[in-house]
């Protein structure tokens, strides 16, 4: 895998990118422009908008996002124990046990005190 | 071809980065600096680092970018022009400048002593660039830095208990 190998993910960004930006042009050029206030308006499910969305949101939010970052690390570390597990063998599944027992004590600490839970 | 990519990748990377702090609202800094983050993805596959390349599109441009938009939405950053004209400490922005020259010394005068690029050459064949790989990483974590990746552990398990005790209200 040489970085020449990443030739396709880049064209894929290419046309990803390309596509999009192509749509929005070309939507902007043929599309009738026929403005209104209710077109202007911020859309909510058709409902009256209250305000706009710069409000503090609760911190629960920010619990829920910390504890998926935790555990997303975790599985980025499980990746490349995966493509050698043969070759790691016992010694491997024992230590990423041990790591998993480490992070289940954080899991358990979490469900007791309530923290997956929506107050 | 590897150079032009990296030129324009660090056209980009500066670009976005630059907007990352010139932006008025918090947010689309946000997206530039998601953009960054893909750029810096960039940057490690033409180092061979494809790994590290995943890696940081998962855990920098998807986790650590939705933290950020939650400390943007916790905060109330409703009208930041208010602000303007009157600093919080006055001497913020020189204090800033110097911080940023610092650095800029430091990384310079590293770059000066290093002995060479840590790039691998452009010809090197794919053993060079096979120990970017997710296998080749894994060798090495269950091997010689088995120790360190079980200190991982501990470290995210810390940051589990720190992150319940400080945003989960106490139950009655």
């Amino acid at each position: 895998m040489t970085p020449n190998d990443f030739l396709p993910v880049l064209i894929t960004f290419f046309v990803v990118g390309g596509f999009a930006g192509i749509t929005l042009i070309a939507t902007h050029i043929l599309g009738p422009k026929r403005y209104s206030k209710e077109k202007h308006d911020i859309y909510e499910c058709g409902l009256d908008y209250i305000g706009d969305s710069r409000k503090p949101f609760s911190v629960k939010f920010y619990l829920v996002a910390v504890l998926f970052v935790i555990f997303d690390l975790e599985v980025v570390f499980m990746y490349p124990w995966a493509v050698n597990f043969r070759h790691l063998g016992l010694f491997g599944f024992v230590s990423m046990g041990i790591f998993l027992v480490i992070l289940t004590v954080g899991l358990l600490y979490e469900w007791k005190k309530g923290a997956l839970e929506w107050e | 071809m590897q150079g032009v990519m990296f030129i324009v990748l660090a056209l980009v990377t500066l670009f976005s980065a630059l907007m990352v702090i010139t932006r008025k609202d918090p947010v689309s800094s946000i997206l530039y600096l998601v953009l960054t983050f893909f750029c810096f993805a960039g940057f490690y596959v033409l180092l061979g680092a494809q790994f590290l390349a995943a890696v940081q599109i998962i855990v920098y441009a998807g986790a650590i970018a939705v933290l950020f938009l939650f400390v943007v939405m916790m905060l109330n950053l409703r009208e930041p022009e208010a602000e303007e004209g009157k600093e919080l400490i006055p001497i913020w922005k020189p204090l800033g400048y110097a911080v940023g020259i610092g650095v800029g010394i430091v990384f310079l005068s590293y770059l000066a002593s290093s002995p060479g690029p840590a790039i691998p050459p452009l010809n090197g064949g794919d053993e060079i660039y096979a120990m970017g790989r997710a296998d080749f990483l894994g060798k090495a974590l269950f091997t010689d830095f088995i120790l360190p990746f079980e200190i991982a552990g501990v470290l995210l398990l810390a940051a589990v208990l720190g992150a319940v005790a400080l945003a989960k209200k106490k139950r009655v």
